[in-house]
């Protein structure tokens, strides 16, 4: 009787999807009063296992106790209604209404059937304020990023819990927070967490997904992990290492990744390929100079939103720069499209692999051939035998699973999807290959074979621009670090030995670079 | 992640049929069959065809000659559908291009005159592809919503048709105009062999060349397209001429056969049939993979339920209702959910008993489905 | 999102929050309400156009704008039905058919089967309101898109009207005419009881869509239908009711259209959906779902029913002139629409 009630048991749970066990027998429960971290690679089940407890999927089988008392949970609405609330990666919210409504739409306060805007909107502003931020309820969602909205996301959860938040919800018991740093800035991050500090004072059990390692040793008191769907271990956080629970996560021991440390060390000296002079977008960018030698990495290190994104699309013509211009092997380039960047040698990989970067409907090998087919033209069809032998060439090459070149790209896992990105550039030989967040999302061995693909095709000569959110991976591979801050290139630091993350993170805080 | 051994099926009956029944073209080709044969106990003769005066005579020689508009105007919507679009703007572009062929043939002195006829043809046809033009403009160039863009030429579009009969149904009497629409030749209507060629036509435009992939590509994920390069605009807007063409020459095959344009009737409706063809074929109005295949037995369907109706001695104004039961029904059909729900386990069960091909990867696709449907 | 700088230093980040918010400029050209007073700048600029060059033709008499609202009254509810059902990010097709379904079965059970107008009114507004709701529960629990199902409903109410008769049935019952010549008098002119009821209906769906929690769930499904679920709102419910509303305005504008008229034909109210989704469109409501006023709808039919008496009042004008003017009218309001939401976004 040394531990307190959990105030939630899941026992046993199965998941079945047409074909695949998702969670087999998995047990997990949650204390009052604890940040609990919910660990494992992708497809692990993390996510299965939380849409199977707030209704999102029906389970198959096992039992979900909460407070003491069995429940059957069939849909988010009653899961919010038991007390679990749940905060997604992706904002689900609706842009179009107001930020106040956001938060209280479903549990507005009314009267005789008539929604009383004062009263809510008082109450949204009180909330919001409470928890120190400073924003306009009145003001339509959609004017606001993406990290904001993500608070408000998160605001809105806790509406049902709080004290002001009004509604006639039993109070927020469980917090479910699915990975809602992966769009936040540190600062927003330490907001975020003195936030769950506070509520876990309060008695609510959080339940806390993310993939920075360091965040979870922050912030977390207790973890469960999971692989490939099953129930690897709980453990207590302090009683864990980093190096314990990657190995657990993995089912391996470490050490792929560090074979790379000494590689990129010193700058690298060749012709310069491109040259960007005073290019820049309002809103986006401001004007940078920028130049990129032959089988150079470039490394772009900042905080999410310092314009790294912004940088790259500027660069590939995916957004149209109002100022400055670009030449590549000193021919000038226009970059109002993507297809004058493509046709002058840059590839680009978006961050957004779904929404920007493959079709899901189609293919492996049509995925893969779509890029070197757009470039050729509609009329000039690639002939089926060079088509079959570049496709089977790179799912080679770069381990594409399953090896299937008839499979439909949407249901490969996240590293796999990658790589047919990957694959879709390489075949067109570009000169100049800009990577945006390339790891983020994907599992730890995907991460390290994308990695040493980046260091073999700059020594074969590729010029790449490495985008990453962890600076340690961009200390890693980049010959050069360019720095932004506030929607500027504030520094290009050549990489050496006395370079750490430190001196980066410096340069980022104070903008400059001495 | 690692990918779980393929267990290689072993080749049954069963299997195959389980290969055939996902043939895209299954559900349609079997609808099609199964109402050929239900006219059969109706007229027994329903698969005779027959020879009178040297033309080919038989019900399944007429399904196709009067399918043969809904044929062209089908075909081009799909590939308007594939980009992820629509074109409701068809009905009012066959009656504009019948509207104007005709006004222009009416007012020549030899009706007849072959060159009279070709150049009024041409008239017609250019007056479509402009539409589509337009169309395309509205869709690529300004971003505006398909259904949207292509409802301005639907609305304004039957009004100018109209303006240049004058409100009045013009008839005209042209030989050579009533060779596309009502004319024979080799034994068969001579609409089979314009629908034969713009099938051909398209089929080797999208198969063999790159238009199908880049039209797929764009239809399954427009922005992606954008940055790889492939230039959507161009490829959105020649779709949507060539639908109006498509749908200018169905216009000229119709005001053919009655010898007559009517501003205000010619495809009517033809719109929804076609866009019915494109998805009793298979192709998913949300865009991505298409088959013209599909969409011709499609529009075979719609022709033989009209048909299939008549033959069978169900009064002829109950056809829109049969039409609903129809659309309803292929849709129903073709929702995974519905098929879910009503044959639930066995479904089910079949589903999971053919994991041949279904690695451990698909976990953590299933598990990103619903976070796909987000954005 | 055009102002965003962040700060990286911690003691800094609330105040970056709050310089989020927009400016005045942006926010203006970003209202919502934008659209509306467009179409409703439209429409005054019309009938000023009308009323200098018809002056001595009658155009400044009161009745002409009065009449506006009796002749359009029917028009009017199906458009704020279809308001409901755009709002809510879908489409009803069947809009059309169902006001024709309606006038048929209403001339038929009042003409030929002798049922009194007042069982008969209820019996329409419930086969209206039913048939919407089946496609609202096809649409939604087989998750078929909106556009083919209603494309069903088109062509189901369409023929049910022929399987009543193909022949077109003119009534002459005494209620239904004394209804339709019941008049109310503003002093200035008079409205018909079709007009009052279709302000009614508008009053209600303000009321509806801005001050009860279902109106802003359609709103919220229209903005983001995901969401909207995994924020626990009853986001299919919702979905399956605005369809039923939409089908019960479609037969409230079919007895509306029925006493306007006078009769039962099967082709009455043929591409009224049009008209319905154009006057939609016109009043500023996005395509897209989520934003737009059910006030702006009145203003896009006032417009389509302005257009149309200008046509009359021109005189040498042929009827097809009304549609050319419609889309010409749709194409610029699109165009808008687009130029506005582009702004709103950068």
């Amino acid at each position: 009787m040394a531990e307190p009630r959990p105030v939630l048991e899941m026992a046993g749970i199965v998941k079945e999807f047409p074909g695949v066990r998702a969670l087999s027998d998995v047990d997990f429960r949650l204390f009052p009063g604890e940040i609990h971290a919910l660990m494992g690679e992708n497809g692990a089940g993390k996510s299965t296992l939380i849409k199977v407890l707030t209704g999102v999927h029906p389970l198959d089988g096992g039992t979900i106790t909460l407070d003491g008392r069995s429940v059957r949970i069939t849909s988010p609405l009653q899961a919010q209604q038991a007390g679990i609330s749940t905060v997604y990666q992706e904002v689900n919210l609706c842009p179009n209404l107001s930020v106040a409504e956001n938060i209280f739409i479903g549990r507005e306060p009314t009267r005789m059937g008539r929604i009383q805007w004062k009263q809510l909107r008082r109450q949204a502003a009180e909330l919001v304020e409470r928890l120190g931020l400073d924003i306009d309820v009145g003001a339509p969602l959609s004017s606001y990023p993406l990290a904001v909205q993500q608070l408000v996301a998160i605001v809105r959860s806790l509406g049902t819990g709080t004290s002001t938040g009004g509604g006639e919800g039993p109070g927020t018991k469980v917090l479910i927070l699915d990975e809602p740093t992966s769009s936040l800035d540190r600062d927003e991050v330490l907001q975020l967490f003195a936030l769950m500090r506070r509520l876990k004072d309060e008695g609510v059990a959080i339940l806390f997904v993310s993939h920075f390692l360091d965040q979870i040793y922050e912030v977390c008191d207790r973890m469960t992990v999971l692989r490939n769907g099953t129930l690897v271990g709980e453990h207590m956080v302090r009683d864990l290492d980093q190096v314990g629970l990657v190995q657990l996560m993995l089912g391996k021991a470490m050490g792929q990744l560090d074979e790379l440390h000494d590689q990129q060390l010193h700058s690298h000296a060749g012709e310069t390929l491109v040259r960007a002079e005073g290019l820049g977008r309002t809103g986006g960018i401001a004007p940078f100079d920028l130049e990129i030698r032959k089988g150079e990495v470039i490394g772009l290190a900042g905080l999410l939103g310092s314009g790294r994104t912004e940088l790259a699309r500027l660069l590939f013509g995916a957004d149209q720069p109002d100022s400055g211009k670009v030449s590549i092997e000193g021919r000038q380039v226009s970059m109002s499209a993507p297809n004058d960047a493509i046709g002058a040698g840059v590839a680009f990989c978006s961050e957004n692999r779904k929404s920007e970067g493959l079709v899901p409907d189609l293919t492996v090998r049509e995925n893969i051939i779509l890029a070197l087919q757009a470039s050729r033209g509609w009329t000039r069809p690639i002939p089926v035998a060079q088509r079959d032998e570049l496709v089977a060439k790179y799912i080679k090459a770069l381990d594409i699973r399953p090896a299937n070149p008839e499979a439909r790209v949407g249901q490969l896992s996240g590293g796999n999807q990658q790589k047919v990105l990957l694959a879709r550039w390489l075949i067109t030989q570009p000169k100049l290959l800009i990577l945006d967040e390339p790891t983020r999302g994907i599992d730890i061995g995907a991460k390290a074979e994308i990695q040493k693909l980046v260091v073999s095709l700059s020594e074969d000569g590729m010029s790449v621009l490495y985008i990453a959110a962890e600076l340690e991976e961009v200390l890693r591979l980049s010959h050069t670090i360019g720095v932004l801050r506030d929607r500027r290139l504030v520094a290009q630091i050549p990489n050496g030995p006395e370079i750490t993350t430190t001196r980066i993170l410096e340069t980022i805080a104070s903008g400059e670079h001495q | 992640m690692t990918t779980a051994p393929a267990t290689t099926a072993p080749v049954t009956p069963t299997s195959r049929w389980r290969a055939l029944t996902r043939h895209h073209l299954f559900w349609p080709v079997a609808v099609l069959v199964l109402l050929l044969l239900v006219n059969v106990p109706f007229t027994p003769d329903f698969f005779s065809i027959r020879m009178a005066d040297g033309h080919l005579y038989g019900s399944l020689v007429s399904i196709v000659l009067f399918g043969s508009p809904l044929i062209l105007v089908a075909v081009g919507m799909t590939l308007v559908i594939a980009t992820g679009g629509i074109d409701l703007s068809v009905g009012a572009v066959v009656a504009i291009t019948g509207a104007l062929a005709c006004s222009y043939i009416s007012d020549q002195s030899d009706q007849g005159a072959l060159s009279g006829v070709l150049l009024a043809m041409g008239l017609g046809l250019l007056a479509a592809v402009v539409c589509g033009l337009w169309n395309g403009f509205l869709v690529a160039r300004m971003g505006i919503q398909p259904i949207i863009a292509t409802l301005i030429i639907m609305v304004a579009g039957r009004g100018v048709a109209q303006l240049i009969t004058d409100g009045q149904i013009i008839t005209i009497n042209s030989e050579p105009y009533k060779l596309i629409g009502g004319g024979y030749w080799l034994t068969l209507p001579f609409s089979i062999f314009v629908v034969a060629a713009v099938v051909v036509v398209t089929v080797g435009l999208t198969r063999r060349t790159a238009l199908g992939l880049l039209v797929e590509a764009v239809g399954g994920n427009a922005e992606a397209s954008r940055l790889v390069g492939i230039r959507s605009r161009r490829i959105k807007i020649m779709v949507y001429m060539f639908c109006a063409l498509c749908a200018g020459i169905a216009g000229l095959m119709i005001s053919s056969n009655t010898s007559a344009a009517d501003g205000n009737n010619a495809g009517l409706w033809i719109e929804l049939d076609a866009i019915l063809a494109v998805v009793i074929g298979g192709t998913s109005l949300l865009g991505g993979r298409f088959s013209v295949g599909g969409t011709v037995v499609g529009a075979l369907v719609i022709q033989t339920l009209t048909t299939t109706i008549y033959t069978i001695g169900v009064p002829t104004q109950t056809n829109l209702v049969f039409k609903a039961a129809v659309v309803i029904a292929v849709c129903l059909m073709q929702s995974p959910k519905f098929r879910a729900k009503v044959f639930g386990a066995r479904f089910g069960s079949r589903g999971s008993a053919t994991p041949a091909a279904a690695p451990a990867d698909s976990a953590a696709a299933t598990e990103a489905a619903p976070k796909m449907e987000v954005s | 999102m055009s102002a965003t700088t962040k700060s990286p230093t911690a003691s800094d980040s609330r105040t970056a929050s709050g310089s989020r918010t927009p400016s005045k400029a942006a926010r203006l050209l970003g209202d919502r309400r934008l659209p509306v007073a467009v179409t409703a700048l439209l429409f005054l600029l019309m009938y000023l156009g009308g009323l200098t060059r018809y002056q001595n033709f009658g155009f400044t008499e009161p009745q002409v704008f009065l009449n506006l609202f009796i002749d359009n009254g029917y028009l009017l509810v199906a458009a704020v039905g279809v308001t409901f059902v755009i709002l809510s990010g879908g489409i009803d097709l069947s809009v059309g058919s169902v006001i024709g379904f309606t006038t048929m079965f209403t001339a038929w059970l009042v003409e030929r089967q002798g049922l009194p107008l007042l069982v008969v009114i209820p019996m329409a507004l419930a086969v209206g309101a039913f048939g919407g709701f089946l496609m609202g529960y096809v649409i939604h629990n087989f998750e078929i898109q909106p556009f083919i199902v209603t494309l069903a409903g088109l062509f189901l109410f369409r023929g049910l009207c022929l399987v009543i008769s193909k022949e077109s049935i003119s009534i002459s019952d005494s209620s239904v005419s004394s209804m339709a010549e019941r008049q109310v008098s503003l002093g200035i002119g008079f409205l018909s009881l079709g007009a009052i009821i279709s302000l009614v209906v508008l009053a209600v769906a303000f009321y509806v869509l801005h001050y009860t929690r279902f109106g802003r769930r359609v709103y919220a499904v229209g903005g983001n239908e995901q969401s909207a679920l995994l924020m626990g709102l009853p986001q299919g419910g919702t979905k399956i009711a605005v369809y039923t509303v939409s089908g019960f305005c479609s037969a409230l504008a079919g007895l509306l259209f029925t006493l306007y008229i006078q009769s039962g034909d099967p082709l009455h109210a043929t591409g009224m959906e049009l008209d319905a989704i154009a006057a939609v469109v016109i009043g500023g409501t996005l395509l897209t779902g989520g934003s737009g006023y059910v006030l702006g709808t009145l203003f896009g039919v006032l417009v389509l029913g302005l257009i149309k008496s200008l046509i009359q009042f021109e005189g040498t004008l042929s009827s097809w002139w009304t549609k050319i003017a419609t889309g010409v009218l749709l194409c610029a309001f699109i165009l808008i629409q687009r130029f506005m939401t582009t702004r709103r976004k950068t």
